[in-house]
């Protein structure tokens, strides 16, 4: 087993030397429509020293909620002076992932790296080789943080051409609550870098946590990121998960509901245009009885992008009672647009109700049509059933003015996709 | 000039001719109610007057205002003043009622070369014609159709006739399913909006409606032909001796 330690080797030169790492090929299933020949642009190292931030860098990204706790993590690195740490609730901890490992903080140690392992994917074991800092957030048990937590990964442009391996760990105690907001952007909209990002998420017995990640990198950027969600008995686990940037971005959602009376709900919406490819790889693991997992990923496309989605439900023997519900449409703008979407339950247990739908399509030519009987026409009534189309899981996003930001974003960009 | 001037109307849906020579005369000020039994083709004749891209118009002629109506797209015809209020009204998940209604009745000032009117303006325009359906400000709030009973949405739809404030009103069995209750407020929706100027369609296949809206003419389609026209009498003779008595002429043509 790898030991905390590793992560802050007293070694000037962790991280900032290259790893050897095999790429996955088409031939392995779960890289089958997403071709990572564009990784062999970058150094998988660490750029020497993160890069420096303006005062006003970050300004477009923070909600307008400059006071929420604010962990600002450059190129990898976590940047006190453009975080703000103001006073939490007693016991709850926000902080740098090295300070944590450097105090020996023994929630870090009972967790780093148990729910991502390095041997999950080669991305996860390079994640585990070259970050040497990240994210450690706390909720004692019976708590409740009322105010969002945003942690913000920046790309600057000392990242051209390497890798940021950032790393976050969360860990909400029994009957705490939570709300973790994770957002990745890029100083340079042209930057090319590669961001290979972990998280591991722990829910204690009727913990809440409500997640939003929002995948904001640059043009040329890669992203491949690992998020595994550990739930205890009671717990409830919510996520909004918006992809918009990157050449090539993949995230995997894992969830294991290890006890009963679980709620996992996740939402997400990706939308792609030029060349990007976005690929969504959700799993749930239903490992006991009487849980509840519901799951609503839409995507609009347009130009020659691509999107992948793939939902695994796993339902265990002793995991009777399950309902899980699983969702995933998307909208073609394009003709050369496209989709490769798999929905894969595999249940094992007979007394439960599991659904699966996937839908890849045009838009609604009856909503069309009753619009122009209204004078709507044109750009005007694409925007406005795009919007229709996308509402279902925008409506999802609980925490405000998240939402209502997110809802301008989106529909900028939307805007710029049918221009 | 007739507000509509329908002549020897043929069209199809998918090369099956539906409607086989309508001639219809529409005057402002006037309703008219086409009654018939099920597939005579009042539907269609609706949807050909919206201008449902599905259905193919083959001959005739249709004109607005002397305006050579078929050759419009939907959107322009409704920038015209023709409305046709839905018998399966669509929904639109996201978005609220007021935002569509504000873009609608914006896209339509927009067409006739008038002004935008701000939101704040158009919040009294709304609230008065919420009174015509006996709504509160709530519904505004949803979105447009989606989880409304069948009730509400036929009245969403008399709601969107009051704020677009059309030329030419085409109901298309907006009472059918409807309770007695809804189907006052409804009638009453559309009664409001009679005017001098303004002509209403209401095709129905229930004599009951004419009970609440009167109409000026009443016309029997069959087989995708008007076989009978006449005053408000013509609904109650319909109610007392059925179709038949008029349909049996075109047997060949109904029995398809």
């Amino acid at each position: 087993m790898m030991t905390t330690a590793a992560l802050v080797t007293p070694s000037a030169a962790r991280g900032v030397v290259p790893v050897p790492i095999t790429l996955p090929t088409s031939k392995d299933e779960e890289w089958r429509f997403t071709p990572l020949g564009g990784l062999n642009a970058f150094a998988f190292q660490l750029s020497e020293r993160p890069g420096t931030l303006g005062g006003a860098d970050l300004t477009p990204y923070r909600f307008g909620h400059p006071e929420w706790p604010t962990v600002v993590v450059v190129d990898g690195r976590v940047d006190l002076a453009a975080s703000h740490f103001p006073a939490l609730p007693a016991g709850t901890r926000l902080c740098s992932l090295a300070q944590a490992i450097a105090e020996g903080d023994t929630t870090v140690a009972a967790h780093l790296r148990q729910h991502v392992t390095p041997a999950a994917t080669p991305f996860t074991a390079l994640n585990a080789s070259l970050s040497v800092d990240g994210v450690f957030f706390h909720v004692p048990a019976g708590v409740a943080c009322s105010t969002p937590v945003h942690v913000i990964h920046v790309a600057t442009s000392a990242s051209a051409g390497v890798t940021i391996a950032p790393r976050t760990l969360a860990v909400i105690e029994q009957g705490a609550t939570a709300t973790l907001i994770e957002s990745f952007v890029a100083l340079d909209r042209n930057g090319s870098y590669f961001t290979d990002a972990c998280a591991e998420l722990v829910l204690g017995e009727n913990a809440r946590l409500e997640h939003i990640r929002v995948q904001r990198e640059s043009a040329a950027a890669h992203h491949i990121g690992f998020t595994q969600v550990d739930q205890q008995r009671d717990s409830h686990y919510r996520s909004f998960v918006l992809q918009l940037g990157g050449k090539l971005a993949r995230h995997n959602l894992h969830a294991r509901l290890n006890a009963s009376n679980i709620e996992t709900l996740l939402y997400g919406l990706y939308l792609t245009s030029g060349e990007q490819l976005v690929d969504n790889h959700t799993a749930i693991f239903h490992n006991e009885p009487h849980c509840n997992s519901w799951e609503v990923y839409k995507g609009v496309l347009t130009d020659a992008s691509r999107a992948v989605f793939n939902g695994k439900v796993f339902v265990e023997p002793v995991a009777q009672k399950t309902d899980a519900k699983q969702t995933n449409r998307n909208l073609l703008l394009s003709d050369t647009a496209k989709v490769d979407t798999k929905p894969q339950l595999e249940i094992f247990a007979d007394d439960v109700r599991c659904t699966h739908g996937a839908t890849v399509g045009k838009l609604d030519e009856l909503q069309r049509y009753y619009l122009q009987t209204r004078g709507i026409a044109g750009q005007t009534a694409q925007a406005l059933l795009i919007w229709a189309f996308v509402a279902e899981v925008m409506m999802e996003i609980t925490v405000e003015p998240v939402r209502a930001a997110l809802e301008a974003t989106v529909r900028e960009r939307l805007d710029r996709m049918i221009a | 000039m007739a507000l509509l001037d329908i002549r020897d109307l043929h069209a199809s849906v998918a090369d099956i001719e539906i409607l086989k020579g309508i001639s219809l005369t529409v005057n402002a000020g006037e309703v008219h109610a086409i009654m018939g039994p099920n597939g005579s083709g009042k539907s269609t004749l609706a949807q050909v007057l919206a201008g449902h891209p599905a259905y193919e118009v083959t001959s005739g002629t249709a004109t607005l205002d002397g305006a050579d109506l078929l050759d419009m797209e939907a959107e322009e015809r409704a920038h015209a003043g023709v409305f046709l209020a839905f018998q399966y009204p669509v929904e639109i998940p996201g978005v609220t009622n007021a935002y569509f209604l504000r873009i609608a009745y914006n896209e339509i000032r927009k067409a006739r070369g008038l002004d935008e009117l701000d939101p704040m303006d158009f919040l009294d325009l709304l609230e008065e014609k919420l009174k015509v359906v006996e709504w509160g400000p709530e519904i505004m709030e949803r979105a447009v159709n989606f989880g409304f009973s069948g009730g509400e949405k036929k009245r969403n739809e008399i709601l969107q006739m009051a704020v677009l404030e059309p030329k030419l009103a085409i109901l298309d069995e907006t009472d059918s399913g409807l309770d007695i209750d809804a189907l006052r407020i409804v009638a009453a929706g559309v009664n409001k909006l009679r005017s001098a100027e303004k002509a209403i369609i209401v095709v129905t296949h229930y004599q009951r409606l004419l009970d609440f809206i009167i109409p000026d003419y009443v016309h029997v389609l069959a087989g995708g032909r008007i076989v009978k026209s006449g005053g408000k009498e013509l609904a109650l003779e319909l109610e007392a001796k059925g179709y038949e008595w008029l349909t049996g002429a075109t047997e060949e043509v109904t029995a398809r």
